[in-house]
Parts: structure tokens; sequence; C-alpha cells
């Protein structure tokens, strides 16, 4: 029975070890709430810290809108994205390798990892109306709000 | 009453509504000390103003979000959507009592959806009509 158990176990989790990637979460209430009133709540591990620093300084223009805080917001999302961006940490360095730290990306999907991970939707590939959407990670990734990348 | 003391208890007043502003009738009342602070002879928020205010294209805004509508859709009741495709809680009391609780959200949101649509802050008056609108929607 038990030998039983942990094989059904290692069979479930075996597609979380395998296809799926898992990112952590953003784990700051303050980041989290600001930043996913408007889109999806991407992890800090995917930009480098001078793309958090250069998104943070320019709230005005973000991507077409104002998305202005107050000053200390700011302060504190800058320093929390900053903290866990991808070049912090051994385990994310994959995300942020190959980009240029003088002309950082400002966008995730611009990242070399990113494209490289997405040879059919950086083609533009899909219909119109939901190419705008390949910035809302969960229309692909079901689980992408609870961490887990799966591969479609 | 002497005219210090009137100063005295608008100005209190308004910073308790200033401290206290919760609610659309309170944020509401909030704008109305302010416009008639700035404009002694003010003649109150006006709903279709701010319907007009809520469907009218501007040009001096983000090329994106030249409406409120833009994001909003042109009924306040429905579930609106934002350009990274994440829902909006429709706008109107009726159908979202729960909207218009705090000032620091409203002024946040209409300080950038302002600047957003109208390419600059929106008036007093027009945050008041926006509200009305809103509270008779």
């Amino acid at each position: 029975m038990r030998l039983t158990v942990i094989l059904f176990g290692l069979l479930i989790s075996l597609p979380v070890f395998g296809d799926d990637e898992h990112v952590l979460l953003l784990t700051d209430q303050l980041t989290k709430s600001e930043c996913s009133a408007c889109h999806f709540a991407y992890p800090a591990a995917m930009l480098p810290k001078v793309s958090w620093t250069k998104i943070m300084g320019n709230l005005e223009n973000h991507f077409g809108e104002d998305a202005s805080l107050d000053t200390q917001t700011t302060q504190d999302i800058t320093k929390y994205l900053v903290a866990q961006a991808g070049d912090t940490a051994f385990w994310s360095a994959k995300f942020v390798r190959g980009l240029d730290n003088q002309n950082p990306p400002i966008r995730i999907t611009e990242t070399t990892y990113w494209v490289g991970r997405h040879p059919g939707i950086s083609k533009e590939i899909l219909p119109s109306g939901l190419a705008g959407l390949k910035s809302n990670c969960a229309v692909c990734h079901l689980s992408a709000a609870s961490g887990y990348y799966e591969k479609n | 009453m002497k005219p210090i003391v009137t100063t005295i208890v608008l100005l209190v007043s308004s910073l308790s509504t200033h401290l206290h502003a919760g609610g659309v009738d309170d944020l509401i009342n909030h704008y109305m000390i302010q416009a008639k602070s700035e404009t002694a002879s003010f003649a109150g928020f006006v709903s279709d103003r701010g319907k007009d205010l809520y469907l009218k294209e501007f040009a001096g805004g983000k090329k994106d979000t030249p409406s409120c509508t833009s994001c909003h859709t042109n009924n306040p009741t429905q579930t609106g959507e934002t350009r990274a495709g994440k829902a909006i809680e429709p706008m109107a009391v009726s159908v979202n009592p729960e909207r218009y609780q705090t000032l620091k959200k409203v002024e946040k949101w209409f300080r950038r959806n302002c600047k957003s649509v109208l390419g600059r802050e929106c008036t007093v008056t027009e945050k008041g009509d926006f509200l009305t609108f809103m509270k008779n929607k």
C-alpha cells in the first residue's frame, strides 16, 4: 500500500518536475496588488535589476498608460523587484542570460529566454485578437497564476 | 457669523471629510466642499455632464486610451477589460457597491486615468460629475 502511494505520488509529480516550470510568485502584497490591478503579476525573476529600475522609473508612461504611484509606494515596489530580480539568484539566471544591461528590455516577451521558449508566439502566428495578449501568461499557461508554467 | 468662524468651521469640516471620506456619498461631498471653496457660486454636480465625460473621446491623452470606454466599455454596469487583458469590475455603484470606498484610491485612479485619457488631471467638477453619474447609474 505504502509503495503504491509513493509510486502514485511520483507519477503525479512528474509533470511538475518534467514539463512544467515553476517560477516564484510575487510574495510582496503591495507589489502584487498594485501590479496585478492592471495586468498579470509577472514574477520579479523574469527580468534583471536594471529592467525593473527602468520600468519603475517611468510609470507615467507605462506601456501606453499612466500607472504612476506615490513616491513611497514606488520606492517600496522597486526595492522588492530589484531584490528578487533574475540576476540575483543562480536558479533564475537563465531568465536574464544574454541581455544587454546598457539597453535592458522592459518587456519579458522581449527577453532572449522568453523568445527562445515561445518560438510560435514570437513569430506572431496567433490570431490577431490574441496576439496582443501574449503579455497575459495565463491565457496559455493555465496554472501560471500559481507559479506553474506548463508546456502547451 | 463672523468670517473667521465661518472659515474655521469650513476648514474643520473639510479636514474631517478628507480624513474620513468613504463611500460614494462621502466622496462626492468631499469634492463638493472643494468645489465650493474654489468657486463660491458653484451650483452642484451634474450626472449628465459625468456621462458625457465618461463617453467622450479625447485627443490629448495617450493614443491607446482616448476614452474611459476604451477599458470600461460604454456601459458602466458592464465588466471592463484592461489593455493587458485583466477584467475590471463595473464602475456603476448599482452593480458594484464595493467601489469608491477611500479617497486615496479614488484619487490615485483619477490621477492616472485622467492623465491617460485626457492628457491632464481632472478638475474637481469633473471628478464630482463623474462620481454622481456612477452613483446614479
